[in-house]
């Protein structure tokens, strides 16, 4: 047994534990990427959402045995590209943080929905993001912010 | 716009954005440098018992089983009586009543410990039923004027009944609690909270030592709604007593179903009004409210205080007659949540109101607004509205945004086909600031300014950023009236160790009283200026001299300076064939004074009104009859999600309140308050003009009322 090797953030990586444990877990345990938020730890919230080879999946409900050979991107490392700068400008223009917890998969979760649809409507930006629940916001403010950043980044999703 | 509302980029949004910020369950280790040990609470199975006993497993090396022996000092936890325990005494209290906690390195351990613990109990009988709940913690009565006459006089009288059920906050990070014993025999207790000193407060009895021995600290916290008002003095005795038992940092973060069913939520109540009606107004309310309080007093004595005066809503009533009981049951002691028992009697009352209207064939906006209080009038405790009360323009607003009088009417004629419409509207306020003379007598309100050699400044509060923007809010009223770029004014999250006692971060105060004092604060250390010195400058709390005494004892006084005002509109379309509702449009016009930046502001309404757009329709826990509640997960338990209600429209309306930083008021509660009301009464119009008497109206209910009624 060589243990499960994946790609986390563009770095190859080898884990060694076992193949039930949870994604969420040895992220935030083993190689310390704590912007994976546990909310619920039953696949509900959203808060522990990472892209796993580019689809939007809840850490909580993912087996490691899962990931051998895919590439996982977390906030850790999504923070440093061209895209993120994009949302970042509008989420900041819009005030659309509040307390934080339900931020790093909701940005994931508007990556997941931008690399799909780089255009979306409203009605479709509401429905890829349902999947991620925020208690502060109301979500109007990360709902607009989605929609400034697709008409902002043109070409870039 | 005024220069103090144009939005700036938040303080902490950069590291909030990209997952940098570390909340409470983040750290890897302590301060230290140690393995920091996980804490999981024992708790009650049952509602009602006495513990005979626990038959603890052996416990591997480094392991420890900590309960009430345990306490260096008094077992209680300081809230606002002494009787919620750290760990229970004899008896448990309701499901979920801590009796232990299991501390050790490895968390699947610690886990299996806790489940290999044997509780040997004596069962007791159970109180559930709030109706027939017999033992109040607390017991209020008051009112004004002559009730048994205005009824004796009466043309009609009205005697209703309504329903609230229980709303947990659900803050997306659960309950999370750390403590580090330090060198000098200190204890150091941080984690996800509102109120570092009401932590602080509690800790140095329960481990009797002296209170400079702790200091708390507010980490990043993931929201809180009030239900980081009390738990987490709790939650923090709890992981400070097991922090000196094991020698090592102790962290106990609750899971979500822990979370759901075993921390404080919003009250269920039972409110029965009788109404006295003459030549078209109402001339009298008797009112009786019941909260269920739970197992424990905590917070309930404040929320029913709010919860009571505000049962009258904003009408003039000539003559009231109140009775307020918090019920003891063998439940999970509610507590603090957005509103703080205001969103159940305005629920009430205007739902009251509506009925009256309907039995007297007029519009149910027109009959309100015949009602309504305005500047010099007397409030519910004979205190006064000392300011213009602009609920007319606000009216208008709505009216404006949403057509709500054309629609009242049209959906008011009698509807045929699959989907039905109606639209609601409620009319309310929230008093700002504590209740009663609480500011003046028991927070005592210090505040402080330090400016450092360089020529920046800091914030010296305790109030906590919950997402609420006070690290950026603060600030910018300090910048402004000192003339600084806001870059040079900072605010950190608080530790008892470095900040005053500003009081905690609740009643919609931080911003309106605690901002004053820094504005204060900050207009002296202008006019003290001195380049390239450090020095610091302190403001502390003064009531404002228009101000009547208010005397809890008889209820009466002005139990709040001034009120921030909500008017809703709520436009439904309900399938007859389904029973599910959409929701056409949700328009709110909120007063809370003026704007210390628009967009957070805004996004505090919008948050808040869809937090009661929930309550009011889809967020729906109970007990079953053993006290278990029942929805404690998020797929029983639903909150909101982006989809639900993609129109949602707040707007500011400006009645500036002098005594508040730059005319601000309270604003954080307010928003959620009138959400039951106005969404039910658009269900009532909706389902044929049926008369509806609870909240959540779920879908369910709305299934029910087809059935029953035809439809």
């Amino acid at each position: 047994m060589n243990g499960i090797s994946f790609t986390l953030n563009g770095r190859e990586v080898t884990y060694t534990g076992s193949a039930a444990d949870r994604l969420l877990d040895v992220l935030r345990r083993d190689y310390g990427c704590t912007s994976v938020k546990c909310g619920c730890k039953e696949g509900e919230c959203g808060a522990c959402a990472v892209l796993v080879d580019g689809v939007l999946l809840n850490s909580c409900c993912v087996a490691m045995g899962a990931v051998d050979g895919a590439a996982i991107v977390t906030m850790e490392g999504y923070c440093k590209t061209e895209r993120f700068a994009v949302l970042d400008r509008a989420f900041a223009d819009l005030s659309a943080v509040q307390c934080g917890f339900c931020i790093p998969g909701m940005v994931l979760a508007a990556e997941a929905l931008l690399a799909k649809n780089p255009h979306p409507t409203e009605a479709e930006i509401r429905e890829g993001l349902s999947g991620n629940l925020c208690r502060c916001t109301g979500y109007n403010a990360i709902v607009n912010a989605v929609e400034n950043a697709a008409k902002e980044g043109n070409g870039l999703w | 716009m005024e220069n103090i509302s144009r939005s700036v980029v938040k303080k902490d949004h950069a590291p909030k954005m990209s997952g940098r910020s570390i909340y409470v369950s983040d750290y890897q280790t302590a301060q230290s440098g140690e393995r920091i040990l996980t804490g999981k609470l024992l708790r009650s199975t049952l509602a009602h018992a006495r513990v005979l006993g626990v038959d603890v497993p052996e416990l591997p090396e480094g392991y420890f089983y900590v309960d009430a022996r345990d306490v260096p000092g008094d077992n209680n936890v300081n809230i606002v009586l002494d009787d919620t325990p750290v760990f229970c005494r004899e008896t448990v209290e309701y499901i979920g009543d801590p009796i232990a906690m299991l501390c050790g390195p490895d968390p699947d351990e610690v886990e299996r410990l806790v489940k290999a613990c044997r509780v040997r109990y004596e069962e007791l009988e159970p109180v559930l039923d709030l109706a027939a709940g017999q033992e109040a913690f607390f017991d209020y009565r008051f009112g004004h004027g002559d009730v048994d006459a205005a009824f004796a006089a009466a043309d009609k009288q009205y005697d209703e009944t309504f329903e609230t059920g229980y709303q947990d906050q659900t803050y997306l990070e659960p309950q999370g609690m750390m403590a580090e014993p330090e060198a000098d025999g200190g204890m150091y207790v941080h984690g996800s909270m509102q109120c570092v000193y009401y932590v602080h407060g509690a800790l140095p009895r329960v481990l009797a030592c002296a209170p400079e021995k702790v200091h708390v600290f507010q980490d990043v916290t993931g929201g809180g709604f009030g239900g980081k008002e009390d738990y987490p003095s709790v939650l923090g005795c709890q992981v400070a007593v097991a922090a000196r038992k094991c020698g090592a940092p102790v962290r106990c973060v609750l899971d979500r179903r822990e979370d759901l069913a075993c921390t404080s939520k919003r009250h269920p109540s039972l409110c029965r009004y009788r109404a006295a009606v003459k030549d078209g107004k109402v001339t009298a309310l008797e009112i009786d409210v019941r909260f269920n309080a739970g197992g424990y007093s905590t917070l309930s004595a404040v929320v029913l205080q709010r919860g009571i005066i505000a049962a009258q809503g904003v009408y003039n009533i000539p003559n009231l007659r109140l009775r307020g009981r918090a019920i003891k049951t063998n439940t999970v002691p509610n507590g603090a949540y957005r509103g703080f028992g205001g969103p159940q009697t305005f629920f009430a009352v205007e739902m009251m109101m509506d009925h009256i209207a309907r039995d007297l064939g007029v519009d149910a906006l027109a009959f309100k607004e015949a009602h309504l209080v305005k500047k010099g009038d007397s409030t519910s405790t004979e205190g006064r509205y000392h300011f213009p009360v602009p609920l007319p323009g606000m009216i208008d607003q709505v009216d404006a945004a949403c057509d709500l009088r054309k629609k009242r009417a049209l959906y008011s004629q009698p509807q045929t086909g699959r989907y039905r419409r109606g639209i609601g509207t409620s009319l309310y306020f929230h008093g700002a600031g504590f209740t009663g003379s609480g500011e003046r007598d028991l927070i005592k309100a210090v505040a402080k300014l330090r400016k450092y050699a360089d020529g920046t400044v800091e914030v010296l509060a305790a109030n906590g950023e919950i997402g609420q923007g006070l690290r950026t809010t603060f600030p910018k009223i300090v910048a402004q009236e000192l003339g600084l770029p806001l870059e040079k004014v900072s605010y950190n999250h608080p530790d008892t160790a470095r900040v005053p006692d500003s009081g905690p971060t609740v009643a919609s105060r931080s911003l309106m009283v605690v901002g004053e004092l820094l504005r204060r604060a900050a207009a002296k250390l202008k006019a003290q200026w001195r380049d390239g010195e450090e020095q610091e400058v302190e403001e502390r709390f003064r009531e404002p001299d228009f101000l009547i005494p208010f005397y809890l004892d008889k209820f009466s006084g002005d139990a709040y300076p001034t009120y921030s005002w909500g008017v809703n509109a709520i436009e439904v379309e309900v399938d007859t064939y389904t029973g599910k509702t959409k929701i056409l449009g949700a328009y709110g016009s909120f007063d809370v004074g003026t704007p210390i930046d628009e967009k957070i502001v805004i996004g505090q309404m919008e948050g808040g009104f869809l937090q009661g757009i929930g309550y009011a329709s889809i967020e729906k826990m109970a007990y079953d009859h053993t006290g278990r509640i029942r929805s404690n997960s998020f797929s029983d338990y639903l909150i909101p999600t982006a989809a639900d209600v993609p129109n949602l429209k707040c707007m500011l309306y400006v009645e500036k309140y002098p005594e508040g930083p730059y005319g601000a008021k309270g604003a954080g509660e307010l928003p959620l308050v009138g959400a039951p009301g106005a969404y039910v009464e658009a269900m009532e119009q909706a389902l044929g003009g049926v008369s509806l008497h609870h909240a959540p109206f779920t879908a369910e209910d709305t299934m029910d009322t087809i059935v029953k009624e035809g439809l």
